[in-house]
């Protein structure tokens, strides 16, 4: 589990209406806080200003990897690499993936963040084992958190 | 003079990236597993059962050393190798961080496409 982070998220909302949320490059950045200048296309890369007040001068990048038709958008970048004096080029970018299901008039939204840096084969460790304590705990910690938000 | 939590926030993440790297390697990773009973280790005992040779094992340890993954004792004529557990702390606490943010960001999308 530690090697990827996966959220589960239902959205009362239509497939159509979240994929929109998620591509459209206007309304992607309303809710995540970022001004793009162009719309999301597979193999190029976007970047804007973010606009998450105190963080303005910030580029935010990330390529774009797929767009299947309301059923899946993803991209990669360095996640949440905010501090304009490290160069984040020179680290593995992870890939972020939301699925969408429809669920009737709703939509199930699963998001998963890969690629830790081969962190899958370091699971596999002794090393890792010794944390896996903590990481169930922390798994249980997020659905509470997800169905906690369901029943909003 | 004290150091911010802001600057240490700051700190985590190239930390956390030099340790991801550390470990993207299978030699690495086995040498990480053979000193995570707490064991101090000489090159040729870590060398023994891996097909490289014992300056390719140095190497390696060089990149762990380098990334605080594991420290060396010198005691006469070799060194002892033994792991440290602080930066495998730091992979979970990068990825909290990474997990939170994406909390956050997951409540909006839900209030936008909700409204």
């Amino acid at each position: 589990m530690s090697d990827r982070i996966e959220k589960q998220i239902e959205l009362n909302a239509t497939v159509s209406r979240v994929w929109r949320a998620l591509t459209d490059h206007r309304e992607f950045g309303e809710w995540f806080r970022v001004k793009l200048d162009a719309p999301f296309q597979p193999g190029l890369e976007a970047h804007g200003h973010i606009t998450y007040p105190g963080y303005e001068n910030v580029i935010w990048r990330a390529v774009v990897q797929k767009m299947e038709s309301e059923r899946l958008f993803s991209f990669s970048w360095h996640p949440y690499g905010i501090d304009p004096d490290v160069d984040y080029s020179t680290e593995t970018p992870t890939l972020v993936e939301f699925r969408l299901e429809p669920r009737g008039e709703r939509t199930l939204l699963i998001l998963t963040e890969s690629g830790f840096d081969k962190i899958p084969a370091a699971r596999r460790t002794e090393a890792f084992r010794m944390n896996d304590g903590g990481w169930t705990t922390q798994t249980e910690n997020i659905r509470q958190h997800v169905e906690a938000s369901h029943a909003d | 003079m004290p150091i911010s939590a802001q600057a240490l926030l700051t700190r985590r993440t190239p930390a956390a990236a030099t340790v991801f790297a550390a470990l993207g390697d299978p030699t690495r990773l086995a040498l990480v597993t053979k000193l995570c009973d707490g064991s101090r280790q000489s090159i040729a005992q870590l060398t023994d059962g891996l097909s490289l040779t014992r300056q390719a094992i140095s190497k390696h340890l060089g990149v762990l050393e380098d990334a605080r993954m594991v420290s060396s004792q010198r005691t006469g004529r070799e060194s002892l190798y033994v792991l440290n557990p602080v930066p495998i702390g730091e992979i979970r606490s990068y990825i909290d961080l990474v997990s939170s943010q994406w909390d956050n960001a997951l409540t909006r999308l839900k209030g936008f496409v909700e409204e």
